[in-house]
């Protein structure tokens, strides 16, 4: 049954003897291979070379620090309440005196847990946070062997006083 | 009885009721919030200006509009009056500035606030208030005040809608807090820092609007949204013992008195219940709470979802051949 009028008839004409040597088939087979190893590498090595990557990019989290050294995350819940993967789960404390060189507010987070097989890096975390504690970088999610070392704590993700981490890429002003 | 329009929908009440009433009466899409009005609370109401309306017409017999805009919660029907409550730009206006007021002094600290999720000036501010502040000065600021094990006092986010007040003066015997000082220096304190001991006085929570008297035994234990409302009742001596407990896997981290579509609490209940009761052995468990979908509180919740009709393969019959048609 025809349904279209662009059908073609498929035709299948005997070989010539050039064609049937097969040998013209196959050296033009090898100048392409040999072509394409003087062409500009798909590839990089990884880990030793690094791809650039786009300033919307979304990888790895980190709970900043401001100015002073003191954490941002305030544990206000709206990150975990925003993840359409429920993948934020944490616990809140009270500040005690002599830690306000470590907690910017009253209140901090005692335990912040991303797993990050549930993430889905969609940075709506990021978007919710009312107190510019929680980004996403440029950084990627190193491999591990077994999944319950893939629930990052805060041992991973609040960043070292002594290492920052630059999140301005991505950092944004709102007017309204 | 006294036929009231509001907001073109009409109905009839008996004579000397409020506007605010008639118009919860009504439904919740006509009625004007409210931050210090309950209906639970004798004489409560007048302070915080919110559910202001706009009366364009007086009353059958006298149909001259009101001059201005009333406290809905004070005024009383008279029959033939239209009020108008959403569809009034005045009203409107109005509102966004009195929620301009209540939040001129109230702090931004909704990330660390135990009420978040549950607090009606977010609510209100979200509904009828501007994005932005206009007032360059600072915030007032109180000395932190003790009031005691079970309750925390935040003065600095009291909106002095007087509620608690008028708790301690009505279902408690004999008050040991209120109002002090006067005008922008008013705060709520307990006399000589005296500690609340009333058998009903952590009502005052449930009653508070805002954050400012929240459980000290679930300070900073969880956000609202992380916990999972249950309804659930026990025999007390003291008071009904109908409460909503709020678990966390399985642990219970607090109890409140069971709300009202209007955020008003159904029955008040005792400080044993809401602060030593805390098994889940104490308790006869009813079920879940519906929350409504709109609050953050029903977040990740599922409970509520309809499942979706399931069938079994070998169950599904083909559909009978028509006429003329082979299988």
């Amino acid at each position: 049954m025809q349904l279209t009028n662009r059908s073609k008839v498929v035709t299948k004409p005997e070989m010539t003897f050039v064609e049937k040597l097969y040998l013209p088939a196959i050296f033009s087979g090898l100048g392409i291979t040999i072509k394409h190893l003087f062409k500009k590498k798909a590839t990089l090595k990884y880990p030793e070379q690094t791809r650039q990557f786009a300033p919307v990019y979304r990888g790895m989290h980190v709970l900043k620090r401001d100015e002073q050294g003191r954490e941002n995350c305030t544990a206000c819940g709206l990150c975990a309440v925003s993840c359409p993967a429920e993948a934020i789960t944490m616990d809140a404390a009270e500040r005690k005196k002599g830690e306000e060189g470590l907690y910017r507010e009253e209140k901090y987070a005692a335990r912040y847990e991303i797993n990050m097989l549930r993430c889905i890096y969609c940075g709506l975390c990021e978007e919710a946070c009312p107190k510019d504690a929680i980004y996403l970088t440029d950084r990627i999610v190193p491999s591990e062997y077994s999944r319950g070392e893939f629930v990052f704590g805060k041992d991973v993700l609040v960043e070292k006083v002594d290492q920052r981490i630059d999140v301005s890429k991505r950092k944004k002003t709102y007017t309204i | 009885m006294a036929k009231v329009t509001i907001d073109g929908r009409t109905i009839e009440v008996p004579d000397g009721t409020t506007i605010l009433q008639a118009a919860r009466m009504i439904g919740p899409e006509v009625a004007p919030p409210t931050m210090c009005y309950y209906s639970k609370l004798k004489t409560s109401g007048g302070y915080c200006r919110t559910c202001l309306v706009e009366v364009t017409k007086g009353s059958e017999k006298d149909p001259r509009p009101m001059p201005k805009l009333v406290a809905s919660c004070r005024t009383t029907v008279m029959d033939g009056m239209e009020v108008g409550n959403n569809t009034s730009p005045k009203v409107t206006e109005a509102r966004k500035g009195v929620v301009e007021f209540l939040l001129l002094n109230h702090p931004l600290d909704c990330p660390i606030c135990d009420q978040a999720g549950e607090c009606h000036l977010q609510d209100l501010s979200y509904e009828h208030g501007s994005s932005k502040t206009r007032t360059d000065f600072e915030r007032r600021t109180y000395d932190k005040i003790d009031i005691g094990e079970k309750i925390q006092l935040h003065m600095t986010r009291c909106v002095l809608c007087y509620r608690c007040v008028k708790v301690a003066n009505q279902i408690t015997d004999g008050r040991v807090h209120g109002v002090m000082n006067r005008g922008d220096h008013s705060e709520i304190s307990t006399y000589v820092e005296q500690a609340i001991d009333n058998d009903f006085s952590g009502n005052m929570i449930d009653v508070c609007p805002v954050g400012a008297l929240t459980d000290k035994t679930f300070r900073f234990k969880s956000r609202v949204w992380f916990t999972k409302p249950v309804t659930a009742h026990r025999n007390c001596e003291k008071c009904s013992g109908k409460v909503n407990l709020w678990y966390k896997g399985e642990e219970v981290l607090r109890v409140t008195g069971r709300k009202d579509q209007w955020g008003e609490v159904e029955e008040f209940i005792c400080n044993t219940c809401r602060f030593d009761k805390k098994q889940t052995s104490d308790w006869t468990i009813e079920g879940p709470t519906v929350v409504n979908r709109h609050s953050v509180i029903s977040a990740n919740h599922y409970e509520v979802l309809a499942k979706p009709n399931e069938f079994k393969l070998n169950e599904v019959k083909p559909l009978p051949l028509k006429e003329g048609e082979k299988s």
